[in-house]
């Protein structure tokens, strides 16, 4: 099953770098028997180190989770976007930066690295470094520097989409 | 009409790139300056990138834009993690203004 994904996945992407108009040229048929036998021997040789239970990604509800999840985001990284602008154009620089610590309760590798990279994008935040379950936030305007205070109005806007479509 | 919405779409990733390149100016220390490259810089290329989707249509060209759009997307908050983590751990200070240094005290 990991070797099937990496082999789909490779070969997907093979697919669009190589995708031109018209079909049925030599060169592109060479492409295509190419890609097909490079991405099946790397899904072969390479499946181990994709993560485990890799079905979970095959499941429509979480896909389904994730299609919701994804304007949530583009949302937040555009508020994000107007916020850095509002500092960084402001004549006297409102910034009051820190480094500060949250938790998080989701439980896979790969929906904690979904929730890091989601922070670093989102307005302020940026994950400096992660052990277990703590994840240390560089923080660009400090609103509370206790632990349960800053989870709250860091990592929750995140954890319940995440949590629907990693665990 | 398809070429103006492809110019605004670029503008406005320029305009982003712009903003990110000014904070990399004006703000103090690294880590305050990897936030405001990182976030404006991924977003006005992804901006970009959409301009030149929409400017070249469903083609071998727009493919190729639309997949660098998805890679920037994932690399550049794991590449500014990770020089983020690297500084801390090589020692580069926090601006002295900063209010607290959680993992500092951590490492202790």
């Amino acid at each position: 099953m990991k070797r099937f994904t990496l082999f789909l996945a490779l070969f997907i992407i093979w697919l669009l770098l190589v995708y031109n108009r018209p079909y049925d040229t030599v060169a592109f048929k060479q492409n295509l028997f190419i890609g097909f036998l490079v991405s099946l021997f790397i899904g072969i040789y390479l499946g181990d180190l994709i993560p485990e239970r890799v079905y979970k990604f095959y499941s429509p509800v979480r896909i389904f989770n994730f299609l919701i999840y994804l304007p949530v985001f583009f949302w937040y990284v555009i508020l994000a976007n107007l916020d850095v602008a509002y500092r960084v154009l402001h004549p006297r620089l409102p910034i009051r930066p820190g480094i500060v610590k949250v938790k998080t309760k989701i439980k896979s590798d790969t929906g904690r690295v979904a929730l890091a990279n989601s922070i670093t994008l989102t307005p302020g935040t940026l994950s400096v470094d992660m052990e277990g379950d703590t994840i240390f936030v560089h923080w660009i305007y400090v609103r509370s520097e206790d632990v349960e205070e800053a989870t709250k109005i860091i990592v929750e806007r995140f954890e319940r989409y995440l949590m629907k479509i990693f665990d | 009409m398809r070429e103006m919405i492809a110019f605004i779409l670029m503008g406005i990733g320029v305009a982003f790139n712009l903003l990110g390149c000014i904070g990399l100016i004006r703000l103090p220390d690294l880590y305050n300056r990897l936030q405001a490259s990182t976030k404006c810089v991924t977003l006005g290329t992804i901006f970009i990138m959409a301009g030149v989707l929409v400017y070249s249509g469903w083609n071998g060209v727009g493919i190729k834009a639309l997949l660098t759009l998805v890679f920037i997307l994932i690399t550049a908050p794991t590449a500014a993690h990770a020089l983020a983590r690297g500084a801390h751990k090589s020692g580069v200070k926090l601006w002295e203004k900063s209010v607290c240094d959680k993992y500092e005290e951590e490492k202790k």
